[in-house]
């Protein structure tokens, strides 16, 4: 499903964060927010989703996410953030069974298709061994796989991920770049993910919106939006851009 | 696989637990009573069967009027204190949480004393309102006290826990305040706190069963909700639960059973964070369990509590409160420290 940002406006504590931005990103496509630190790439992400009041209009497939009830919404746009809260003790299997909240009545609890949809996530993410263990007790790879368990068992067309990477190590971050991949192309999702490094997010996403000081800077695939002049005009660094694999561009730094 | 849900074993267990503690209560005392002839007595009361119990008539007047009261009033008082408590903890996503500690008892401390103090002739109905509204207002204030001072420092836990504390303190003083103001009510507000289980008859245990239901079915009715809590506010926001309007109703559940149990009982400290941790640590996190297990397993450590305040220096009985006290303020430091360490790392 499109996702459709026009001039939004969001402040926080009275300081403007995100001045004007639009954007727009075709549905079944992926996305990444990129930008300096304090850019205001998670706020707009919690803006997409509403937990971030703010003036402009975000819709989804063409119906406004601010119309929509807490539980709606939840059916539509899944959400994990930079640092999720992992409860002390809960298991992976509650813990992805949560995703199911947006379906489960109020008062009422998890109908054996919602418990049948989370062992299934389970298995795709090949998580079923670690089904019933504590989530203090798992690796950060690990965990990120179950941040990801949780978001899918909403079964939502579109995935907001912020920075899923983080404090991940070289072959843990591939492992869940591809992996998100794999399950965009096979669910048709819409993914829009905030993510620090950029040759990362060059190789992966179909296009990049470059965030600076709360404005959008830049737009467009990463072969245009990666290029020297202006990783050293928004991030102050000095960069040599090389064309990688399917004419993905690569990053290296180097010393001035 | 299957979710975290309370199993019959542990639900069995808890409830085999509270029952031999009820047992153990109604049998000791002052004049012990025989256990074949208590159990053919309670069964003599159930419709339609028939049994001669063998117990004298005093004996029968000593279950009946004093110990049975007694001891179902020592096991809502538990149950809503422990169950309160783990509202609360989820609530606030705080395991020192507690009623005491959070204002909520001192409020309906100060509010059922407004009401001996102020409403002339003997308003028993009127004392658990007044000291729900206390019981709300305490916690309200700690909490808007808490998340000011705490804003910016992230040390949420601890400045809730000490805004509590503050807020305490002045609700004690002013109760204090009230009482010495009304030195002809002394008596009755002094009895009131310092009451324990001793004043307990039945008019007590039909004045606060109502109040004590509700509040303890729309508790129970929480767990789920209290669990997607578990993760912060704004990710059980985008899982489509709106988390403030969780917060409020188990609030004010919690509040009315701290309300409840202050308003009979007087102040009877630690059970509310005692209980709940045992649980946990028993039988792990997730507020379905933890929240009945803490109903049926509250109950029990009070009746014990009592058993042990009204035997230990028979014919005197210590205050109940004393007892919880003695037992509840290690445990305190225990959870703290290991608090503490789960913050660190």
């Amino acid at each position: 499903m499109t996702i459709a940002v026009r001039d939004l406006n969001v402040e926080l504590d009275g300081r403007p964060v995100l001045k004007g931005v639009s954007l727009e990103v075709p549905g079944g496509s992926w996305t990444a927010v990129i930008g300096p630190n304090g850019a205001g790439k998670s706020t707009l992400l919690r803006a997409i989703l509403g937990l971030r009041p703010g003036r402009g209009e975000v819709e989804v497939a063409g119906t406004d996410l601010r119309t929509l009830k807490p539980r709606q919404r939840a059916r539509v746009v899944a959400y994990a953030p930079q640092i999720p809260h992992l409860p002390v003790g809960m298991t992976v299997f509650d813990y992805t069974l949560l995703g199911r909240s947006p379906y489960i009545p109020h008062l009422g609890r998890e109908s054996a298709h919602d418990r049948a949809v989370a062992s299934e996530v389970l298995e795709r993410l090949d998580l079923t061994a670690l089904a019933g263990r504590p989530l203090d007790h798992l690796s950060g790879g690990e965990r990120q796989r179950v941040v990801l368990a949780r978001a899918l068992a909403q079964q939502t067309s579109v995935l907001l991920l912020d920075e899923p990477t983080t404090a991940l190590d070289i072959g843990h971050q591939q492992q869940v770049m591809e992996l998100i991949d794999q399950l965009r192309l096979a669910d048709e999702l819409t993914v829009v993910t905030t993510i620090h490094d950029l040759t990362l997010a060059g190789q992966y996403a179909d296009r990049l919106v470059l965030l600076s000081e709360g404005q959008v800077a830049t737009a467009g695939p990463p072969s245009e939006v990666l290029t020297a002049t202006v990783i050293a005009e928004h991030f102050d660094a000095r960069v040599r851009v090389s064309p990688g694999p399917g004419g993905r561009p690569v990053l290296s730094l180097e010393r001035p | 696989m299957t979710p975290a849900r309370l199993r019959p074993l542990q639900f069995g267990g808890a409830v085999a637990v509270l029952a031999a503690t009820m047992l153990a209560a109604l049998l000791v005392g002052a004049a012990d009573l025989p256990v074949t002839g208590v159990v053919k007595a309670l069964l003599d009361r159930v419709p339609f069967v028939d049994v001669d119990s063998g117990l004298s008539t005093v004996e029968r007047n000593v279950l009946f009027e004093l110990r049975l009261p007694r001891v179902l009033l020592g096991a809502m008082v538990g149950g809503l204190l422990a169950i309160a408590g783990a509202g609360y903890q989820g609530v606030f996503r705080n395991p020192l949480a507690d009623p005491y500690l959070l204002g909520a008892a001192a409020g309906a401390g100060v509010g059922a004393t407004l009401v001996i103090v102020v409403v002339p002739g003997d308003p028993a109905f009127a004392i658990p309102l007044a000291a729900f509204v206390g019981a709300i207002s305490g916690v309200f204030l700690a909490y808007a006290l808490g998340s000011t001072a705490g804003r910016g420092n992230g040390s949420g836990a601890a400045t809730l826990v000490l805004a509590g504390v503050a807020v305490s303190n002045f609700l004690a003083a002013v109760q204090t305040f009230l009482q010495q103001a009304n030195a002809e009510e002394l008596q009755r507000i002094f009895s009131w706190i310092l009451g324990g289980l001793g004043l307990a008859d039945w008019p007590t245990v039909a004045m606060i069963a109502p109040y004590a239901l509700v509040s303890t079915v729309v508790l129970l009715l929480h767990g789920r909700l209290l669990d997607v809590l578990s993760v912060g506010e704004e990710e059980a926001t985008s899982l489509g639960v709106s988390a403030a309007r969780v917060r409020l109703i188990v609030l004010v559940a919690a509040s009315l059973a701290t309300a409840c149990a202050v308003a009979v009982s007087g102040l009877i400290g630690f059970v509310g964070i005692v209980v709940p941790h045992a649980v946990r640590r028993l039988a792990g996190g997730s507020y379905r369990v933890v929240l009945p297990l803490s109903l049926l397993l509250g109950a029990a450590f009070l009746e014990l509590a009592d058993l042990f305040a009204r035997t230990v220096v028979a014919p005197g009985e210590l205050p109940l409160g004393v007892v919880t006290a003695f037992v509840g303020a290690p445990f305190f430091v225990v959870i703290l420290r290991a608090t503490r360490r789960q913050v660190d790392t």
